[in-house]
């Protein structure tokens, strides 16, 4: 307990609970926001409601997804190229 | 007719005089000649204002445009921010080549011919592998050398095509340009080699994280960018490099994302951003083109300053992978918040300068009705704020605390970085200020309140995603492999096994031509010479004396004689 007095607001669970919370009332706020701005879409789908909120979260989601599935073939070693070097 | 003396020359005396001079004089010397540089820069009118006579042609070594001037005056900018960031740390001989390295891109925005071109192309090259190899470990000498082969080769290409153009068209000129032949398409490579694109994209992520903490700062700042003035000089318009742009869009994202070194994310991620520079390009509008000048000049000093963040973490700390790092901002306050403004610069958060240039890209593909193009930068722009955005800062001085406690950076350093975060700042809140210098006409409105709803939950979102996503993102102590393991490992071990089976060979070879000679001069022996333990002479070697012969033809011609007489 005292351990966590001591340390930084910032990463207290308290406040990253808190940090949280207004994390989602934000997020939440950016979309209900587009009832009253009308997001131009050049190509139709991209004015949608919540559109820019979607597109975002599941191109991130596919990145990282994507990225992840690469790396179990692209994964090396930090010393794999040491290596190589030192067999030479 | 030298009107004009290239301002280049301006930095490469000063290039000379840093190694001579010591204290307050050097100090003068790094910190003035950039500002006297920028000053050059602005006194450059339009068009050709210097010629000399070369072999047969008329070099033109400075000409001016807007678009010239733009790219040199961020290279001017990018200079002295950057000597003030590494003057008091840097080695003195990595300061000098930075100056050389920083007056070679200068001297390629005023180059009016390929030649001139040419010559300082080859000049950055030269001097920013001196940067790379005064990192000073074995791991920088040997990433400097593989830097200088992929840079020369490169040049070597860029090189083959000018003459070609210069053979078939008869002129020097540089203008603009379709890659339909041979040798526009060898111009074309060449400068691409230079941009990171694929498949040599590798040697950026390769060479600028082996550097030291001051000498990525430059580096990232000069060759890349340089490749971009190069294509809209030459290649406006070009389809070809709306993919090539693409594709080194999705390659520095998802790079970044397995990366683990801090440096070589933020390396990954210059040649995502070069990426929406090449992809403008190959749009070719005027709004394209305004844009890639834009978020060239913007990307530079985010950049630049994300680098510098990593730099004061590396030398504080001597540590630049993310597994030995975190929770430094206890103790970095001005790193990490300068290192943020950078990240959301990148991000292209509004209000930086990322959303006041990056954005005009986007609009140009929606105008010229690209939706594929478009819904991809867009998707890429989350992306950015996913790798380079959070990642980068979320690694480096949040998430775990590693126990570290450095002290934040010293004041010219810092200094530095509050500069940079302040031009960040300042061109995203006000930018009209510099649209007015762009090379074309501007006729773009960044702020409008749907436009910045809609990235305000792009980016937001992608945050939501980072931070649930966290568990897939754990660091792990690797690197990726990419097409540099082509010739790293692969044509390495085949040139090893090809060398291998030669040496084989020539063993077999000569063993064989040895025994079959040894016994060659074993059957000559026997026929012609003694051989044996009892030194018994050959068949023929075993003939008559010459003595005992001459006796016999004596006794011969003597018979001889006899007969005749008788």
């Amino acid at each position: 307990m005292n351990q966590q007095q001591d340390d930084h607001w910032l990463v207290r669970p308290d406040s990253i609970r808190l940090l949280w919370r207004i994390f989602w009332a934000v997020l939440a706020l950016t979309v209900a926001l587009q009832i009253f701005i009308k997001v131009k879409g050049y190509f139709g789908v991209d004015g949608w409601i919540g559109f820019g909120a979607a597109f975002g979260f599941l191109s991130c989601v596919a990145m990282v997804v994507f990225a992840k599935w690469l790396g179990l073939i692209l994964k090396r070693d930090d010393n794999y190229y040491r290596e190589e070097d030192d067999h030479g | 007719m030298v009107e004009f003396l290239p301002p280049a020359l301006i930095l490469i005396v000063a290039a000379f005089l840093i190694g001579p001079t010591r204290g307050i004089v050097r100090d003068i010397v790094v910190l003035g000649a950039p500002l006297l540089t920028l000053w050059a820069i602005w006194q450059v009118p339009n068009g050709v204002v210097t010629t000399v006579p070369f072999l047969d042609y008329v070099i033109e070594p400075v000409e001016g445009s807007e678009l010239r001037r733009w790219f040199a005056t961020i290279f001017g900018i990018m200079t002295f921010v950057g000597g003030l960031y590494a003057y008091r740390q840097a080695k003195w001989y990595e300061l000098a080549a930075a100056f050389a390295y920083a007056a070679g891109a200068i001297g390629v925005c005023f180059a009016g011919d390929l030649i001139t071109l040419f010559l300082f192309w080859e000049f950055m090259a030269l001097f920013s592998t001196v940067i790379v190899w005064s990192g000073g470990t074995p791991a920088a000498r040997a990433a400097g050398i593989r830097y200088a082969i992929m840079h020369l080769l490169g040049g070597i290409i860029l090189k083959v095509g000018i003459e070609g153009v210069v053979i078939h068209t008869g002129s020097i000129d540089i203008q603009p340009m379709l890659a339909t032949s041979l040798d526009t398409w060898l111009i074309l490579i060449g400068i691409l080699i230079n941009a990171a694109a694929p498949p040599v994209s590798a040697w950026l992520a390769d060479a600028y994280p082996e550097s030291s903490p001051t000498g990525s700062v430059f580096l990232s700042a000069y060759t890349t960018k340089t490749a971009v003035i190069a294509l809209i000089l030459l290649f406006p318009g070009e389809q070809v490099l709306i993919w090539v742009g693409l594709y080194m869009i999705m390659y520095g994202i998802i790079y970044a994302l397995l990366e683990n070194d801090a440096r070589r994310i933020l390396a990954y991620s210059i040649v995502n951003q070069v990426g929406f520079m090449v992809c403008a390009v190959g749009i070719g509008t005027e709004m394209a083109l305004n844009g890639a000048a834009a978020h060239a000049f913007a990307h530079i000093i985010y950049k630049a300053l994300l680098f510098m963040s990593a730099g004061v973490v590396l030398y504080r700390t001597g540590k630049s992978k993310c597994t030995d790092l975190g929770g430094l901002f206890r103790t970095m306050p001005i790193t990490t918040i300068c290192g943020i403004i950078g990240a959301l610069s990148i991000s292209s958060f509004p209000l930086t300068s990322g959303f006041t240039t990056k954005t005009m890209i986007s609009t140009a593909a929606t105008d010229e009705g690209m939706m594929l193009v478009y819904f991809l930068l867009t998707a890429a722009s989350a992306g950015v704020f996913l790798h380079a955005g959070i990642k980068f800062p979320w690694f480096v001085f949040f998430q775990k605390d590693s126990g570290l406690r450095p002290k934040d950076a010293p004041w010219n350093m810092s200094a530095a970085m509050i500069i940079f975060s302040a031009l960040c700042i300042f061109m995203g809140v006000y930018p009209e200020s510099f649209y007015g210098y762009l090379p074309y006409e501007v006729n773009f409105e960044p702020y409008k309140a749907g436009k910045v709803l809609f990235y305000i939950q792009l980016l937001l979102f992608s945050g939501l995603a980072f931070f649930l996503l966290l568990p897939m993102m754990k660091r792990t102590l690797t690197i990726s492999l990419d097409f540099d393991w082509f010739w790293r490992v692969f044509l390495y071990q085949a040139g090893k096994l090809v060398v291998d089976a030669g040496t084989e060979f020539r063993d077999v070879f000569i063993r064989r031509w040895q025994a079959t000679s040894a016994s060659y001069v074993d059957r000559l022996r026997r026929y012609f010479g003694q051989s044996g333990m009892d030194n018994k002479r050959g068949m023929f070697a075993s003939a008559w004396p010459i003595g005992t012969t001459a006796l016999w033809i004596a006794v011969l011609l003597s018979t001889y004689i006899l007969v005749h007489y008788l």
